[in-house]
């Protein structure tokens, strides 16, 4: 242990432990706006700098650590100065034009210049208009960018991807795509995870809420809404709403205020993608001999995964299951079955979801993704910020609405589908019915725990009716890069691999609400694990409105008709689309 | 009023001088390998604040220049925009009235120039193209990249096993690279921009001369792979350490009757002993290496050996002397440096007692020859050389010890002739006096001065002026060579030649033993990935955690020597290490250039390779 003195507190902490961390331990919250616990320890901003005995200079409180005897003041007026002017200096190369900002309300800079106090800036403002245009999914704008380096840092340590680097040196230096190139030219997987690990609006999704107004005031349109599964860990976080009074049916009440004809649930195609995933796996292990058939194969709900095994791996998209994401099964239904059932033109229904996710709407975009006229099966993929944006644009008091169930008959989803949110939750669903499938009966639904947890790369061998099963889960690309070369390189080997492009899975999804320096896709998870353990269905197979599609208009899994609405031919559009 | 005043210093002045030292120092340290753009802009800018103001090109033509750089860096630029700078540039160049306007012009079109390319990716792209590699700068500035920082904060923690560890994880001979590495890492040493550059040398030695203990290093499995290394220098060695590591059983073919190469046969004594080389180079065979000695390899014996073995590493250095091709270099009493000093190698020291030698050559082999020769008893010891000697190639510090020990040096004096006696023996030397002129291939070129030849007498003379590479055999086996130099690719393979890899001197041409020590290092990674292996070699050390101190102005601890007139009876080493008092305050001086700035980071290690 190591004592030391934080602004005339006597403090103890573990060796090793940095001034800033002995600092929290010890109630003394000090400023940053570059540092991420172990991802981002780069001392950048210089915001965090605090004055330690005995040293002229300032030390950056990030990435230093304590000695026994130091002594350090936090809040000196040589820290003062520093980190004030230090923020003046951001500021004077920041569009602070916070009133059209996505992240107002929700910036660490803002925040911070506001907690220092400048009501005037004494410097001149320049501005280099970097913007990589308004079309793509995500969205740079470089007059935001404090060059803090973690989406850097997120997209190569994390996400295995590099998109971004810094570009050009000295005063010049900024943070942009790697080589000079578009955005939309580089093999981004749109995982989101740059922006929502941006301490300001430099990074943002492309908004769509106004086509979604448009529609709503459209007297001819039918407007039908899904909610992926990990929306309901999160939403309302932006509303200050507890997880257990941020309900999917409190939120499905603020959309049916919004004027949506109908309010659904995700879940309900995540129960479908099992039956079609399930069975396929189930199918390509019966044909396993055969010539083409090669294992693992991949989950295909993460359309971040599917876009980064295309770019990286393309020998290895036919391992990746045909089956469509939930929101694409989903919207698919709608515009088909669902229109049929309510006796409407699939081209009076607008189809939207609200997701965690911004590789959602380049996949809602993809050329393979619509009906037979061509439109989209989805028309508009909102991330859950443009979701709450656009309750707070109606100015909806969230708490006082009720919680009405949502709509019959894709309104309901079992405990297996609202566990696709987490990491492991989708192979957890499927092993659950691939074992009844292939044995007849129903497993306990908690025997599959071992593919659950925040660890980067999982793996577990069950057993399926006398065959063994080995399965691996992994979330974050770079897991998804060391599973791949494992696979490549012989060390490992399974029949079934489930993907999550984001850390966390989708509840730490790149279109979640943004918590700045906090990674909480671990709390997220649990609430749809107890979601789950609270369902009284726990099975896919089990969901009476699925079998019940079935039935009217599917017949069964991998059906002619299943086939053509529920798969996808995942080489019928490169990487990248740019 | 005064007539005449004296001149004294303002205050201002006197902070002016202290900043330019300061400017000085921090362009010395070369540590930034800024983007060519910004440094042409910064250069600019700087020049312009020199302008007095009378003329037009360097008053306002400066500003222009510096205003059409900022929109290339500020991405409003296109392939015009490139023209009127050229054009600028050029003008200023052309049409100043002084030196401080026609300079500035003449630097700024040799970067615009210089930088095409560089321009170019910025108007194109809107980014710089120029890569940022220079992540820690003494460990950029290091051909084999050792973790300087490393083990530099080892030594400061007094781990000098560790430290040794760590640095042979890049570097398999610390204790020659303690004694005589030219320390390229100490150009770019960033403490060069406070006060003076670390003195990595020394601390390396002190770390060698301290271990705790010995260690041996892990060696993976056998392979069953068999490597033969021609030529047991630094990159023989050093390619066969890591091979040995990595499992392979290697042989090294030596053509003479010791290992060592140019550090044997090229560096005295006084400044590597043999004992010192003796230990490092068996640790190093003790890893499992086979040597034959005495065994020349052909052009026929290297088809035998890449027939018998799964790969060949070629590295036989550059042993063969250039002779001056001058008359009466025949004459009796003539020698080559390269010989001379490969029979001391061999322990065969000869006898100059009472000669005056005279050598010719301005090299670090020069002074080596020259202060051999004052230990070899030699009366008179002079240096030929037609240049002058701040533009000798000889490192300053060896420089100065021949000067200590009394050799003298004869500069511009360009040899003409050796005379001889009526036996054909050496009588002396005729020189031609030289004028330094203008500048050819960089360098103030000399060319003879109005004044007549002269005799100056001596009994002895060593031609210390390169070596070239024996790579005749070779050549026409169909080994692809330019002027000698044996032509491999970056990864150590030679084209058309399966399995065969090539490096050190005998492919770079004659070069520094670290240099050296790279090649071999690179043609092991990429032999091991040849013969279908990828084993690492990872740091297997804990290091210390990083402090900020904050900036403390201290001074440079210089190694010591043993005084002139000692040193000159002997080939005992002339230098002395730091004391352990000088050592620990030198090694608290490195400023961790890989926790804080860039390395910071991108990384301020390369935990394998």
């Amino acid at each position: 242990m190591v004592k030391l003195t934080i602004d005339s507190r006597e403090v103890e902490v573990a060796e090793h432990t940095t001034i800033l961390d002995a600092a929290r331990a010890a109630g003394i919250e000090i400023p940053t706006l570059c540092y991420l616990k172990d991802l981002n320890e780069v001392g950048a901003c210089r915001v965090c700098v605090v004055e330690v005995e005995g040293i002229d200079q300032l030390v950056a409180a990030c990435n230093n650590c304590v000695l026994d005897g130091m002594v350090v003041r936090t809040n000196s007026p040589k820290v003062r100065m520093a980190r004030k002017v230090n923020v003046e200096f951001l500021l004077s190369r920041h569009d602070s034009e916070c009133t059209s900002c996505v992240r107002s309300g929700n910036c660490s800079l803002q925040s911070l210049a506001n907690d220092l106090g400048i009501p005037r800036l004494p410097y001149a403002k320049h501005l280099t208009h970097e913007h990589s245009g308004y079309s793509y999914p995500l969205i740079r704008n470089n007059d935001k960018c404090i060059g803090c380096l973690r989406c850097i840092q997120v997209c190569e340590k994390v996400q295995a991807t590099g998109v971004w680097d810094l570009t050009s040196r000295a005063a010049h230096t900024a943070v942009n795509v790697a080589g000079g190139i578009p955005l939309p030219q580089t093999d981004c997987a749109l995982c989101g995870q740059c922006v929502t690990h941006c301490p300001t609006g430099a990074l943002r999704a492309r908004d769509d809420t106004y086509r979604v107004f448009d529609a709503l005031g459209d007297p001819d349109k039918v407007c039908v809404v899904q909610i992926a599964p990990a929306v309901r860990t999160a939403w309302g976080e932006a509303f200050g709403l507890a997880p257990e009074e941020a309900t999917v049916e409190r939120l499905g009440a603020a959309m049916r205020q919004l004027g949506f004809d109908y309010v659904f649930d995700t879940n309900f195609s995540a129960d479908l993608t099992i039956m079609e995933e399930g069975s396929e796996l189930l199918e390509r292990l019966a044909h396993a001999d055969e010539d083409g058939v090669r294992f693992p194969m991949f989950t295909s709900c993460c359309p971040g995964w599917v876009r980064f095994v295309k770019s990286h791996y393309p020998d290895m998209v036919d391992q990746v299951s045909t089956s469509k994401s939930p929101q694409q099964m989903f919207g698919a239904v709608v515009k088909t079955a669902f229109a049929e059932r309510i006796g409407v033109e699939a081209d009076r229904i607008f189809s939207v979801s609200i997701m965690p996710c911004i590789a959602k709407k380049a996949e809602a975009a993809l050329p393979t993704m619509t009906g037979e006229g061509g439109a989209p099966d989805v028309d508009v993929a909102l991330t859950v910020r443009e979701a709450v944006r656009m309750v707070k644009a109606s100015h909806l008091d969230v708490r006082g609405l009720p919680e009405d169930p949502l709509d019959d008959p894709l309104g309901y989803g079992t405990g297996a589908a609202v566990v696709f949110g987490a990491t492991g939750g989708v192979m957890d669903a499927a092993l659950r019915s691939a074992y009844f499938l292939a044995t007849g009966e129903n497993p306990d639904p908690d025997a599959f725990r071992d593919v659950r947890g925040l660890r980067g790369w999982k793996e577990a061998t069950f057993d399926l009716g006398g065959t063994p099963l080995n399965v691996a889960v992994v979330h974050g690309l770079g897991n998804a890069r060391d599973l791949i070369e494992a696979l490549r390189s012989g060390e490992a080997s399974y029949d079934f691999v489930e993907v999550m492009a984001c850390p966390g899975g989708c509840v730490g999804g790149g279109g979640q609400p943004i918590c700045d320096g906090v990674e909480p896709a671990g709390e997220r998870g649990e609430v749809l694990w107890g979601l789950d353990a609270a369902s009284e269905v726990r099975f896919s197979h089990e969901n009476a409105h699925v079998a019940e599609l079935y039935d009217a208009y599917l017949e069964h899994p991998l059906s002619d008709r299943a086939e053509r609405l529920l798969h996808t031919d995942h080489h019928g559009w490169s990487m990248p689309i740019g | 009023m005064a007539r005449l005043h004296v001149m004294e210093r303002t205050q201002a002045e006197a902070v002016m001088s202290d900043l330019h030292d300061a400017l000085g120092r921090r362009l010395a340290a070369r540590s930034l390998a800024p983007c060519p753009v910004e440094f042409t802009a910064a250069l600019v800018n700087m020049c312009a604040t020199q302008s007095c103001g009378k003329c037009t090109p360097c008053r306002i033509g400066l500003g222009v220049l510096s205003d059409l750089l900022e929109d290339v860096l500020s991405n409003r630029a296109d392939e015009l925009t490139l023209h009127h700078i050229e054009q600028a540039a050029e003008t200023i160049y052309l049409s100043s009235d002084c030196a401080i306007g026609y300079e500035a012009g003449s630097m700024a079109l040799a970067a615009i120039r210089g930088f095409r390319d560089d321009f170019e990716h910025h108007v194109r792209t809107g980014s710089c193209g120029f890569g940022q590699n220079d992540r820690v700068p003494c460990v950029a500035g290091c051909p084999a990249n050792v973790d300087i920082p490393g083990y530099i904060s080892l030594v400061e923690a007094g781990r000098f096993t560790d430290a040794v560890r760590l640095i042979r994880k890049d570097n398999p001979m610390p204790i020659v690279c303690g004694l005589v590495c030219e320390h390229p890492c100490e150009m770019h040493c960033r403490r060069g921009i406070v006060d003076d550059p670390l003195n990595i040398l020394a601390l390396k030695r002190y770390a060698c001369e301290h271990m705790e203990r010995d260690y041996r290093p892990k060696i993976a499995d056998a392979t069953g792979r068999r490597v033969a290394v021609v030529g047991g220098g630094p990159a023989g060695i050093s390619c066969a350490y890591y091979l040995a590591l990595m499992g392979h059983a290697v042989t090294i073919y030596e053509q003479r009757a010791h290992l060592g190469g140019m550090l044997r046969y090229g560096i005295p004594d006084y400044r590597l002993p043999r004992t010192e080389l003796d230990a490092e180079i068996q640790w190093i065979l003790d890893c499992g290496i086979d040597v034959k000695l005495n065994a020349s390899v052909d052009g026929d014996g290297l088809r035998a050996l890449r027939d018998e073995y799964d790969a060949v590493y070629l590295a036989i250095g550059a042993h063969l002397d250039k002779k001056l091709g001058l008359p009466g270099e025949d004459a009796r009493g003539v020698e080559s440096a390269v010989g001379m000093l490969r029979a001391i190698g061999d322990g065969e020291l000869p006898d100059f007692s009472g000669e005056r030698v005279m050598v010719v050559g301005g090299g670090n082999v020069a002074m080596d020859v020259a202060r051999s020769s004052v230990r070899l008893g030699a009366s008179k010891v002079m240096v030929a050389y037609r240049r002058r000697i701040c533009d000798m190639t000889a490192q300053d510090a060896e420089i100065a010890g021949a000067q200590a020990e009394g050799c003298e040096i004869l500069e511009l004096n360009a040899p003409v002739r050796v005379e001889c006696d009526a036996d054909g023996r050496v009588a002396g030397l005729v020189v031609q006096p030289q004028i330094i002129g203008e500048p050819r291939w960089g360098r103030p070129a000399p060319r003879a001065a109005a004044a007549p030849e002269r005799l100056v007498a001596c009994d002895r003379i060593v031609v210390a002026i390169g070596q070239d590479i024996d790579s005749a055999p070779f050549e026409a086996l169909g080994i692809p060579c330019s002027r000698g130099k044996v032509e491999a690719a970056e990864d150590g393979s030679i084209e058309g030649f399966d399995g065969l890899y090539a490096g050190g001197d005998c492919q770079s041409g004659p070069a520094t033993v670290i240099r050296a020590i790279n090649a071999g290092k690179v043609a092991a990674a990429n032999i091991d990935r040849y013969l279908g292996f990828d084993h690492k070699v990872s740091l297997d050390v804990e290091l210390p955690p990083v402090q900020f101190k904050g900036k403390r102005l201290c001074g440079r601890c210089e190694l010591s020597e043993r005084e002139a007139a000692e040193r000159v009876g002997d080939f005992e080493m002339v230098e002395i290490g730091l004391t352990e008092e000088e050592a620990m305050q030198e090694a608290s001086r490195c400023l961790r250039c890989d926790h804080f700035g860039f390395g910071a980071y991108r990384g301020g290690r390369t935990f394998q390779w």
